[in-house]
């Protein structure tokens, strides 16, 4: 990567689902080490976006290059609304770390660094799914974090969350990037755009219609579009 | 009226003065819905959890099939066992008819289908919930498997409940294939149809005391665990 060849690259991505074109053409290339806040009206593609570029959705058309030479790289996703097993915060990390494959002796040790790096130290025993949202977040948070991914996506990690709890989870989302995981992230949040972006893509109608470093998108955004979003004018669809 | 009273008291007495012959169709009874219940749940369940996952070619027409079964008047089922246990019967040679398992076959037949339909529910339900999250850690099928039937383990507990409640309430196909033989065959259900056609009212309403209390106290313990694993779990 220190050729700063893009980590990932998307060329007219376009992903039909049930008849509609949710990714329309789309082409994007993200540079390593950089945050990357993705917005857009509802039901602009964002989702539909980070799933694919995740491998959740198989592309209709187009192609997602890896690294430009193929690999996959090692990756996570934390969904709006977490999903957890019914075992403790611990043993979701733990379960996570096993299907990864790592080896059984140092994943409780792993488990409770990253539990201890999101600040859920003192609930890792307790069963997960009785913990608050904030902290099923939090632990989700942890469980990609455990993973060391290469490329984090979120989509709408907050959008459930009280302000304080959102408030949390942006500071390990801004520690987990400063680790040097690569993020991809979906916010309605404009405040939280601003304090984690380093680059907005914003989406339209399916299209990546502009990729702008953030300060520069929120005083000159490029385009028309984002300039409604930004003052709030597009309609919701 | 009076005479309904009066049998009530003495179906009472018979309860609680321990009556030989009444114990031991109640032991018989449990003994064998029990057998049915853990043989109809170790087929029902694996067919449940794989109808509910997999998707393969006559998916749907299995899960007709399967809640058709539901629906079978017992008796039917009876039969057909009958048929294929009886002396002329493909299956005669193993001398099974009125016995004690020839009941629980029959049983375990009607267990299967409700266990299997119940499963299907909770694990399809809980596979909607974790799919997208197992897909993105890269969980593969068989954990998958694993995971959703541990995650799920109370519920399906309740499902084993509830096949061994439709073991011990059945009566048609079981007077059919055990033919209700006094001191081998004669489960609760099928001595309360006896004895009230009989006009033995005492035993058949001490039975039916009996029955209605373990149907009670089963869903009291299927419901008991539901909120346990709900407080405890999520
Ligand atoms: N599974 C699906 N089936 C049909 N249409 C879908 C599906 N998922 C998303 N879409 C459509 O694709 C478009 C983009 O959706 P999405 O990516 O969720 O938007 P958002 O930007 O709000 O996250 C929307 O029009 C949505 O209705
Ligand atoms: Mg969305």
């Amino acid at each position: 990567m220190a050729d700063g060849a893009p980590l990932l690259e998307a060329r007219g991505l376009t992903v039909v689902l049930g008849g509609v074109r949710a990714l329309d053409g789309l082409d994007l290339a993200l540079a390593p080490g950089l945050r990357t806040i993705v917005l857009g009206a509802n039901g602009a593609g964002k989702s539909v976006l980070l799933r694919t570029l995740h491998g959740l959705v198989a592309p209709t058309a187009g192609e997602i290059r890896w690294h430009g030479n193929g690999r996959r790289a090692r990756q996570a996703m934390v969904f709006q609304r977490p999903v957890m097993l019914r075992r403790s915060a611990l043993a979701n990390v733990e379960y996570a770390l096993a299907v990864a494959g790592v080896p059984r002796p140092v994943r409780e040790s792993r488990a409770r660094d990253a539990l201890g790096r999101v600040g859920l130290s003192a609930v890792a025993g307790r069963s997960a799914r009785v913990l608050s949202g904030g902290e099923q977040q939090r632990l989700a948070l942890a469980r990609a974090w455990a993973l060391e991914p290469e490329i984090l996506f979120l989509d709408e990690p907050t959008a459930s969350l009280d302000p304080g709890a959102a408030a949390e989870v942006e500071r390990v989302v801004a520690a987990i990037a400063a680790a040097g995981t690569r993020i991809v992230m979906t916010t309605h949040n404009l405040g939280q755009a601003r304090r984690l972006a380093d680059e907005i893509v914003f989406l339209h109608a399916g299209r990546a219609t502009e990729q702008t470093a953030a300060d520069r998108f929120f005083e000159h955004p490029l385009s028309p579009e984002a300039e409604q979003y930004l003052k709030g004018e597009l309609p919701w669809k | 009226m009076f005479e309904i009273l009066s049998s009530f008291e003495i179906a009472l007495g018979l309860i609680t003065h321990a009556d030989a012959e009444l114990w031991g169709i109640v032991w018989l009874s449990i003994e064998l819905s029990v057998v049915a219940a853990v043989i109809g749940g170790a087929m029902g369940l694996p067919l449940g959890a794989i109808v509910g996952i997999a998707r393969f070619p006559g998916r749907r027409a299995l899960i007709v099939v399967l809640n058709a079964m539901l629906g079978l008047p017992s008796v039917v089922v009876g039969l057909v066992f009958y048929l294929l246990l009886s002396r002329a019967g493909p299956l005669g040679e193993w001398g099974l008819l009125f016995t004690p398992k020839a009941i629980v076959i029959a049983q375990a037949a009607l267990v299967v289908p409700i266990v299997a339909a119940l499963t299907r529910q909770v694990i399809e339900d809980a596979w909607a919930e974790y799919a997208e999250q197992m897909r993105s850690l890269g969980v593969g099928t068989a954990r998958a498997v694993r995971t959703l039937l541990w995650d799920t383990r109370f519920t399906l507990f309740t499902v084993g409940l509830a096949g061994f409640g439709r073991a011990a309430s059945e009566v048609g196909a079981v007077m059919v294939v055990g033919g209700n033989i006094d001191g081998v065959t004669r489960v609760m259900t099928t001595a309360i149809a006896l004895e009230t056609s009989k006009g033995d009212l005492p035993l058949a309403l001490g039975l039916g005391v009996i029955l209605i209390g373990i149907v009670l106290a089963v869903n009291a313990a299927a419901y008991g665990i539901r909120e346990w694993s709900a407080r405890r779990h999520g």
